[in-house]
């Protein structure tokens, strides 16, 4: 698919979709509709800034609930050497990564949840336990899941964690964006913990603005790429870098939204219930033709 | 009443050495099944945050549902069609069919976090989601297979229902019960086959769609917009090439004469269709330029080669010859290559083209998910003979007429 770009996707999706149900259909709108608010929040994460202390790690843990242990624990830097990724014990971790230019200032990228404007977890999630809010957060749902996992298959960003030593009421575990502290007002508990303010809060449209500001600033800081801005048609949660973002483990992803072309695909098959009615009635149709054929070779 | 001329099989005893072997895989399957609803799925899985789906979600389900559509292409042809020269396979398709998607129903029960919440697709829709759809169709079509089916189960007890011990006075009640879904039924079968047919077109192409919201995670040589089409064409091409592998088995199980005449005529529609097939496999190839990723030796492209070469080519070239579809033992072979074909496609799909970003290791399915799946597809065999061995499915007993089931003729609205 990599040299493929978005209207020859669309245009092969719609032909052969039209060859599936039979019917000329036009391609129908990527984007899933969701509450897309102007004001909608975000955070703007500068990977140049981050210490790699790991508070945001501590504070993560005790604002949901998890054992977290003592904050002086957290400054153990060993974890460093391996890769981490979130789960159902960590909603957020922080890796580190080499500084080719600067030994002493390695890039730390705390890794959560993205956010985005178009989850593709939303999109797919079978009972919609998934749903985008208003001030930009993607909230699970505890109890409509029914454990199908198939969020973690669409997530680009392999975020969704599930609880597969728990028998009885799995979970599936992300980040929450803090969405019970901020709708009292408070900020998301990394962002109020770190020490180094390389977490800004704020409106999505003024941290694009913010982080534009930075690259123009210090061009020689920073790779002139805000990523998120547009990956996967946005997310909420935003990096600046002073490297290419694949060599952060950043996964490389096209500007449409993730779930384009399943929901295009879904619903071009369905269509308003006009491709299933019709084959039924096609099929009902055969199948009268054919009896009455069959009892005149009888007669 | 019309004659029928599927029987129960009677001739044979249920437990043979092939049949306790079955039992015994069937036990160690429940040990492990017993152990995931204990204590959870990591116990008992090899899945991780980076691989959600492994073998259950491949082989049981997706698989599963791509072997069951011997129902509804052999339903599609002897009933819709009126080909009745068919009907000799239409129910051992029936059953399997049946049996089949009970079997994925079951593996989606398995595997799913929540078993107990499996309703909650019923009253909480996302018209979005792939899976919803593929969920709602499984059940929908589930419980149509299960009311196709009655016809055999009425034909079976009307005028010969004996309840043991103190219920033997309902005998009367129940047969009369019987008689009026018989014939409830044989009025408004023909809604039934044809929604059928329409469900399991629309579900075996959604499950095609399943993995496109996968992405970039996706191996190339898989992800494309038009997997529902391909998962369709698919599945109509392993419909017939499925029923011939079947009945054969069957028939040497139980002694019975194999209905070769049905089963080459049958063989000669699988090559124009498995050609289709091809063609799109192999166009959407070459329009999207991944033949470039089989010039690489990665399992991902060794996989693809054998689908498509084992799977597909050489089971395509073996049913254009006349040779083949008179032999027994090389029609087998045919089918049971498509049928295979179709398995490994459904493998691929599901587990070997995915590539998480982050992973650090490769899956491979653990003893326990292999002995859960090894088991119900032993219970399902088992099963499958047992309701031969008791209800009228199979015929071929008596070769000189052509055999006819029942609510076939009746079932198309007179």
């Amino acid at each position: 698919m990599a040299k493929q770009n978005r209207r020859d996707f669309f245009k092969t999706t719609a032909l052969l979709g039209a060859g599936i149900t039979g019917l000329s259909s036009k391609p129908a709108k990527a984007a899933p509709e969701n509450i897309l608010s102007e004001d909608r929040m975000g955070v703007l994460v500068d990977t140049t800034v981050c210490v790699g202390c790991r508070n945001c790690e501590w504070a993560c843990k005790n604002a949901h609930d998890l054992p977290a242990g003592n904050i002086e624990d957290y400054a153990d830097r060993s974890v460093y050497e391996k890769m981490r990724r979130p789960n159902d014990k960590a909603l957020t971790v922080v890796n580190e990564y080499k500084n080719p230019t600067n030994v002493s200032l390695p890039y730390d990228v705390k890794v959560q949840c993205m956010h985005c404007d178009h989850p593709a977890c939303v999109s797919a999630c079978i009972v919609g336990a998934f749903s985008k809010q208003e001030n930009g957060t993607v909230l699970w749902d505890t109890d409509m899941c029914i454990g199908c996992r198939y969020c973690m298959v669409a997530c680009p960003f392999q975020i969704p964690a599930f609880e597969y030593e728990e028998a009885l009421s799995p979970d599936i575990k992300k980040c929450d964006f803090c969405f019970d502290r901020t709708k009292e007002g408070k900020l998301p508990a990394c962002i109020e913990i770190c020490p180094v303010e390389a977490l800004t809060y704020g409106p999505r449209t003024e941290l694009i603005k913010i982080a534009r500001e930075r690259i123009k600033r210090n061009p020689e800081r920073y790779v002139d790429h805000i990523y998120g801005e547009y990956e996967v048609g946005g997310t909420a949660w935003m990096y600046l870098s002073g490297v290419e973002f694949e060599k952060l483990d950043f996964p490389k992803l096209p500007q449409n939204p993730a779930p384009g072309v399943s929901e295009s695909i879904q619903h071009g098959i369905f269509a308003y219930f006009v491709p299933p009615v019709s084959l039924y009635a096609l099929l009902g149709g055969l199948m009268w033709i054919t009896k009455k054929r069959d009892e005149k070779e009888k007669v | 009443m019309e004659h029928v001329n599927a029987e129960p099989v009677l001739t044979k005893k249920f437990w043979t050495p092939g049949v306790m072997i079955l039992a015994v895989i069937a036990v160690n399957g429940i040990v492990f099944l017993l152990g995931r609803f204990l204590f959870g799925m990591g116990a008992v899985t090899n899945l991780d945050n980076q691989f959600p789906w492994g073998l259950w979600i491949g082989v049981d389900v997706a698989a599963g549902v791509a072997l069951a559509a011997g129902g509804f292409t052999t339903a599609a042809l002897g009933h819709v069609m009126h080909r009745e020269r068919y009907h000799a396979v239409v129910r051992p398709a029936l059953l399997t069919a049946m049996l089949g998607y009970t079997f994925v129903a079951f593996g989606v029960f398995v595997d799913i976090g929540r078993y107990y919440f499996i309703w909650h697709p019923l009253v909480m829709w996302n018209g979005n989601s792939a899976l919803f759809e593929v969920g709602i169709c499984v059940m929908i079509y589930l419980t149509v297979l299960y009311i196709e089916f009655l016809p055999v189960v009425t034909e079976r007890f009307i005028g010969k229902v004996k309840l043991p011990g103190f219920i033997s006075k309902f005998n009367k009640p129940v047969d009369s019960l019987l008689r009026v879904l018989d014939r409830g039924l044989s009025k408004t079968m023909f809604i039934f086959i044809i929604a059928g047919v329409v469900l399991s077109s629309l579900h075996q192409s959604s499950l095609g769609t399943l993995m496109v919201i996968a992405g970039s995670k996706m191996h190339p040589l898989w992800q494309t917009p038009v997997l529902p089409l391909l998962f369709l064409l698919s599945a109509i091409a392993v419909g017939f090439p499925m029923v011939i592998f079947e009945s054969l088995i069957a028939s040497r199980s139980f002694g019975l004469k194999p209905e070769m005449d049905v089963l080459s005529r049958l063989g000669n529609m699988v090559a124009p269709i498995l050609g289709i097939y091809l063609a799109a496999k192999i166009g959407d190839m070459f329009i999207r330029e991944t033949f470039v990723y089989l010039g690489e030796v990665t399992t991902e492209s060794v996989m693809f080669t054998i689908e498509v070469v084992v799977g597909v080519i050489i089971p395509l070239r073996m049913f254009l010859s006349r040779t083949v579809l008179k032999s027994p033992t090389l029609i087998f072979i045919a089918a049971a290559l498509v049928v295979f074909g179709v398995f490994i496609n459904r493998v691929n799909n599901f587990i070997v083209a995915y590539t998480p970003p982050y992973a650090s290791h490769s899956y491979f399915p653990s003893f326990g998910e292999i002995s859960v799946t090894a088991g119900c597809v032993a219970l399902l065999v088992l099963a499958y003979r047992f309701i031969v061995m008791n209800f009228p499915v199979v015929s071929g007993h008596d070769k000189k007429h052509t055999p006819k089931t029942k609510y076939a003729i009746r079932g198309t609205g007179k």
